[in-house]
């Protein structure tokens, strides 16, 4: 199998972006990633996006993009895994290139979230919806539940959990593209309204627009283009139950555990070789679960590790250095690329005041739903 | 929700008929064709006990259109007595009664308004025991 390059990436800033359409987002994002690159062709094109259906009434979306963006006739096709449809249109490009069957590769990833249906309506969706949503659970239901699981078995406490928003609102005000770019402080996280206890607003991603967009090819055809080489390392993918009540430890999510193991192995790389991730933060427990999950903490200590500031910027293992999906924004199936495109621009050297020195290996880590699906990637730059 | 949907549910959401594995005894609620335990493709149709405790809980502030006059409302992860789990809104009761491992009852209530014409939907609810 070949190996694999990401060699070009663009995304539209995040945000309420009310002037602009699902195919403006995307056209845009994915012109970036190819001015980026410096290709003049697209073999195929694959876009995540959650749910393009019920939040822009508009299904068919890969023929409708590639047409917009230039390229009527390659294959296009969109990839739905929930939240981590973007991490899932990445991995299916990085397969097309390993296998030999296209060289030049689009994964995007686009949300148009603000046309005013019923969001929270449409995101529970990615639950159970005979067996969850029909009960009224909403997704910060479902992670409010696991947060109390979590509290209750590990003594992980609602200072641990703001501590995470105020972090990735820090790093949020150094990215040019976030949603949100003002700090924030633990008062005001606990302070803010509730939303599904113990989870307040200041603890959710929030609503956005957006979209995010790579080139993936050969790293023969990335050394030609004269562009740095971030080799993709590893590329892996699982699934588990999408019921959260369905699940044997509900402080857990085996997903990412799977898919950790399985991309350290194909990297042949430990937890211990980062130096900088991105975590899929759609609630701030996600981020302190996920971090046990990947082995970058002791179960049940990420709460601790987070409050002694060691995944900050500057910490030992800086986490979200983009302001994860908290203050970043979150446009759902956008935002497994933009993670991907936070780790290059680190690894790099071009994510200007967020700057990781001396980054080398950085992973991605993209979930869909309360856990049902998680996609990771390892990204090296070669030095 | 159409009506076949709705109808289809019926014997779950109304007697909490689950399905036990007849290999390996998992009882899977509501019931599949396949053991996630062990693979077999035949299970026997049981109902559930309606009795159980609460493993993890929230109360929803902010709901979907559907359930937006309901709010606050509770809702937690059931194991009822023979070992199932499930989603369940818990009732009749203040949010602060409510704590992990409470036990609790199933009961039929109303569950949701669905649509403009506003047809009851029926299912199990949660309410503490004693």
């Amino acid at each position: 199998m070949r190996e694999v390059a990401i060699v070009g990436v663009g995304m539209t800033p995040f945000g309420e972006l009310w002037n602009k359409s699902l195919r403006d987002l995307f056209v845009e994002a994915a012109l970036e990633a190819i001015d980026d690159a410096g290709v003049d062709r697209i073999d195929s094109l694959y876009v995540g996006s959650m749910s393009p259906g019920l939040f822009v009434a508009q299904e068919h979306i890969g023929s409708l993009l590639a047409d917009y963006l230039g390229m009527a006739g390659i294959p296009a096709t969109r990839v739905e895994s929930a939240c981590a449809s973007g991490g899932a249109a990445v991995r299916m490009a990085v397969l097309d290139v390993m296998s030999g069957a296209s060289d030049i590769v689009l994964a995007g990833g686009v949300e148009k979230m603000t046309d005013g249906v019923d969001t929270t309506f449409a995101l529970a969706t990615a639950a159970d919806q005979e067996y969850e949503a029909f009960h009224g659970i909403t997704f910060p239901g479902l992670y409010a539940m696991i947060a109390r699981a979590h509290m209750e078995k590990y003594g992980t406490t609602r200072e641990h959990l703001a501590d995470v928003a105020v972090k990735n609102h820090e790093h949020g005000a150094l990215n040019p593209k976030a949603q949100y770019r003002n700090r924030i402080t633990r008062e005001q996280v606990l302070q803010s309204t509730m939303v599904a206890d113990p989870l307040r607003l200041l603890d959710c991603s929030p609503i956005t627009d957006g979209a995010a967009a790579v080139i993936v090819t050969t790293v023969e055809l990335a050394k030609k283009l004269g562009k740095p080489v971030v080799k993709v390392k590893a590329s892996a993918q699982a699934t588990d139950a999408i019921a959260l009540h369905a699940r044997k430890d509900l402080t857990r999510i085996p997903a990412v555990e799977k898919a950790a193991q399985k991309a350290y192995k194909q990297a042949g790389i430990g937890p211990e070789d980062l130096n900088l991730v991105e975590v899929h933060d759609c609630f701030t427990i996600a981020e302190l679960v996920v971090m046990e999950e990947l082995g970058l903490v002791e179960r049940g200590k990420a709460g601790e590790a987070v409050s002694s500031g060691m995944t900050r910027l500057g910490g030992k293992l800086p986490i979200n250095t983009s302001g994860g999906l908290k203050a970043k924004g979150h446009p759902v199936g956008a935002t497994g690329v933009a993670q991907v495109i936070e780790v290059v621009l680190q690894l790099r050297g071009e994510a200007g005041e967020r700057q990781v020195s001396g980054a080398r290996l950085g992973m991605t880590q993209n979930m869909g739903g309360s856990g049902g699906s998680c996609v990771i990637h390892i990204l090296e730059v070669e030095s | 929700m159409i009506v076949p949907r709705y109808t289809r549910e019926i014997p779950q959401r109304y007697r909490l008929e689950a399905g036990r594995c007849k290999k390996c005894g998992y009882l899977a609620f509501p019931p599949r064709q396949v053991c996630p335990e062990c693979g077999h493709r035949e299970f026997d149709t049981v109902p559930l006990k309606p009795e159980g405790k609460i493993l993890t809980f929230t109360v929803v502030h902010v709901a979907a259109d559907a359930f937006s006059t309901q709010t606050p409302f509770a809702v937690g992860i059931i194991e009822t007595d023979d070992g199932a789990r499930l989603t369940a809104q818990i009732v009749d009761c203040k949010p602060e009664d409510l704590a992990i491992g409470k036990r609790v009852q199933l009961m039929l209530r109303c569950i949701q308004k669905e649509g403009k014409a506003g047809i009851l939907q029926y299912g199990y609810k949660a309410v503490l025991a004693e």
